[in-house]
């Protein structure tokens, strides 16, 4: 019997903003513990919710970047459990009217190498809604210890349906979703901050069935391969549980990155029951067509978009695209060396091999990079035309990366520039091949790599700055005279 | 009367972590019945050419705008902590 594994991801994306969902106390991680709180954070009595214009334009703009149907009219409701990361009792979550609806997630697949472009597929969304954060717990001797920096950061909850069916989906889903939250300003999508965490609903049912099998939600799973790896486990397990003649129990589940392991989380019978009722604090958002547009023209192109644009407009291959496309300020980057030179492919050589390399050597971001699209531009012109041979130019470039002087002044600074002179090539080569005759007429004989005995004398006496093409050229029309 | 059984008593005191003896049962029976009972009164209105509304008042987005403001200190936020431990709240362990 071949099994089907049948997967639904809930991701909960924290909103970039600089103040909280519901109060203006500034949102933030890294804080010295209970500093980013006020009343309302701590749930004091007297306090009122107001929402954040801020969270509520990031969380339609999500909407329409994918593709989702957005409420005309939703409402706030209160979500009630006890638990001490909570001080309120309950969170400000949206329950049976979330802001947006359907929508879908374009996902690249893994291809058959790295280098080539994997096949494309949509996962389709059942809603995206807005809550606020909880606080965060350690756990100490004999006793729980609570911060509540974290309580009342907008939060949003993208829930796709139940269509993906691999552990290497999830990963292509969380790696597209992460690409198109980060180009659209909406979050940072850092895992380690805890901006975007994950928890995976799995079940599965004999290949061709229609019917979802009992389901097992995976908790805990805080990176990507931590997520995939997890799925790949979990699926592992139910399917031998069941093929062992045993039923997959409906629980929770916690995945154990660092030993590959999961277990059961005993949280007690109590079915969840959280009586959801709506807050009588908040007042509705209606969002009408002049918000929507709004939002929608401020909307950047989606990632996959841009990358088959770039291949289509400046013709750079996969390889180059799929390095520059996941970064947008490095894609807007290559765009506009690739603009400033009009040699698209070799200033995207430079960026994606060359930039990157140093950036990481580095410990740098973008951002921080002294070179700017205009000395890659620069630089590809200068070799381009000949102006400076390619093994000077990676000298220029790392010169360049370091003090951020333009290519013309480092190569004028460290003396770079290309032998050219004509003449001058033509007396080293005739110099060569004066005081080699052997190698002459063993060349003339036939044999073909006698010519690499002229090639030595000739690039010292150019010290190096003699193009080995231009070198070639001229030793054998030399020898051919 | 409603009876405890009804009323689901003990599946709300628990979600409410409240233990009730068997005379508190018996009590709040009566006057939860009697409240679900008073409330019940709303069911004879015809609310038929009526749309549901979450709130009685025609307000929709008050919001403000996205400007971090100073919160509490963490002296002032701990202030009524019944305990407190480097600079956190401490509550009985949990463990999920």
């Amino acid at each position: 019997m071949t099994y089907e594994a049948v997967i639904g991801l809930e991701v909960h994306v924290q909103l970039k903003t600089r103040s909280k969902m519901f109060t203006r106390v500034a949102a933030g991680y890294g804080h010295p513990e209970n500093t980013l709180t006020d009343p309302v954070v701590l749930a004091l009595p007297g306090t009122l919710p107001v929402m954040n214009k801020e969270a509520l334009d990031k969380i339609v703009r999500a909407g329409l970047l994918l593709g989702c149907e957005i409420a005309p009219e939703c409402k706030w409701d209160r979500k009630n459990y006890f638990y001490p990361d909570s001080p309120k009792n309950y969170q400000i979550s949206q329950y049976d009217q979330p802001l947006c609806r359907g929508g879908f997630v374009e996902i690249e697949l893994p291809g058959p190498a790295r280098n080539i472009m994997g096949e494309h597929r949509r996962i389709a969304l059942t809603r995206i809604h807005l809550e606020e954060d909880v606080g965060k717990l350690s756990h100490g001797e004999g006793a729980s210890l609570v911060d509540f920096n974290r309580a009342g950061t907008p939060l949003m909850e993208i829930v796709s349906e139940p269509v993906i069916h691999s552990a290497d989906e999830a990963f292509a889903y969380l790696t597209a979703l992460k690409a198109v939250m980060i180009y659209g300003g909406i979050s940072d999508c850092d895992m380690e901050k805890g901006q975007l965490r994950c928890d995976a609903n799995i079940s599965i049912r004999p290949a061709g069935d229609a019917a979802l099998g009992t389901k097992v939600e995976l908790k805990n799973l805080n990176s990507f391969s931590f997520v995939r790896d997890g799925i790949a486990h979990e699926v592992r397990r139910q399917v031998a549980v069941v093929g062992s003649g045993g039923k997959v129990v409906q629980e929770t589940r916690d995945y154990d990155g660092q030993t590959g392991e999961s277990k059961s989380l005993r949280s007690k019978e109590m079915a969840h029951d959280y009586r959801y009722f709506p807050d009588p604090d908040l007042m509705p958002v209606r969002v009408d067509e002049a918000w929507k547009e709004s939002i929608r023209t401020g909307c950047p192109e989606l990632p996959f978009d841009k990358q088959r644009r770039l291949q289509k407009e400046y013709g750079v291959p996969y390889t180059i695209t799929s390095v520059l496309v996941p970064d947008r300020a490095l894609s807007d980057f290559f765009e506009e060396a690739a603009r400033l030179c009009g040699r698209p492919q070799a200033a995207g050589n430079w960026i994606a091999n060359d930039l990157l390399r140093e950036l990481g050597a580095a410990k740098l971001e973008l951002a921080q990079s002294r070179v700017t699209p205009r000395h890659v531009a620069e630089l590809v012109v200068l070799v381009e035309t000949g102006a400076i041979l390619s093994n000077a130019a990676k000298e220029v470039f790392i010169d360049m990366f370091q003090t951020g002087d333009l290519p013309d002044a480092v190569v004028a600074r460290k003396g770079l520039r290309a032998e050219t002179n004509p003449d001058e090539l033509e007396r080293w080569c005739s110099d060569a091949i004066a005081a080699n005759p052997k190698s002459v007429a063993d060349f003339k004989s036939g044999k073909e790599s006698a010519i690499n005995a002229f090639k030595g004398p000739v690039m010292r006496a150019a010290k190096g700055k003699a193009d080995p093409k231009r070198v070639d050229e001229t030793l054998r029309r030399l020898l051919a005279g | 009367m409603a009876k405890p059984e009804d009323l689901r008593l003990d599946h709300v005191a628990s979600l409410a972590r409240i233990a009730l003896t068997p005379d508190e049962k018996v009590r709040f029976a009566t006057q939860l019945g009697d409240v679900l009972a008073y409330v019940a009164q709303l069911n004879e209105v015809d609310v038929s050419g009526v749309e549901p509304t979450a709130h009685a008042f025609p307000v929709v987005n008050v919001w403000a705008q996205d400007i971090a403001e100073p919160g509490l200190s963490v002296e002032d936020a701990l202030r009524n902590a019944p305990e407190k431990r480097d600079n956190m709240f401490v509550v009985p362990k949990v463990v999920e």
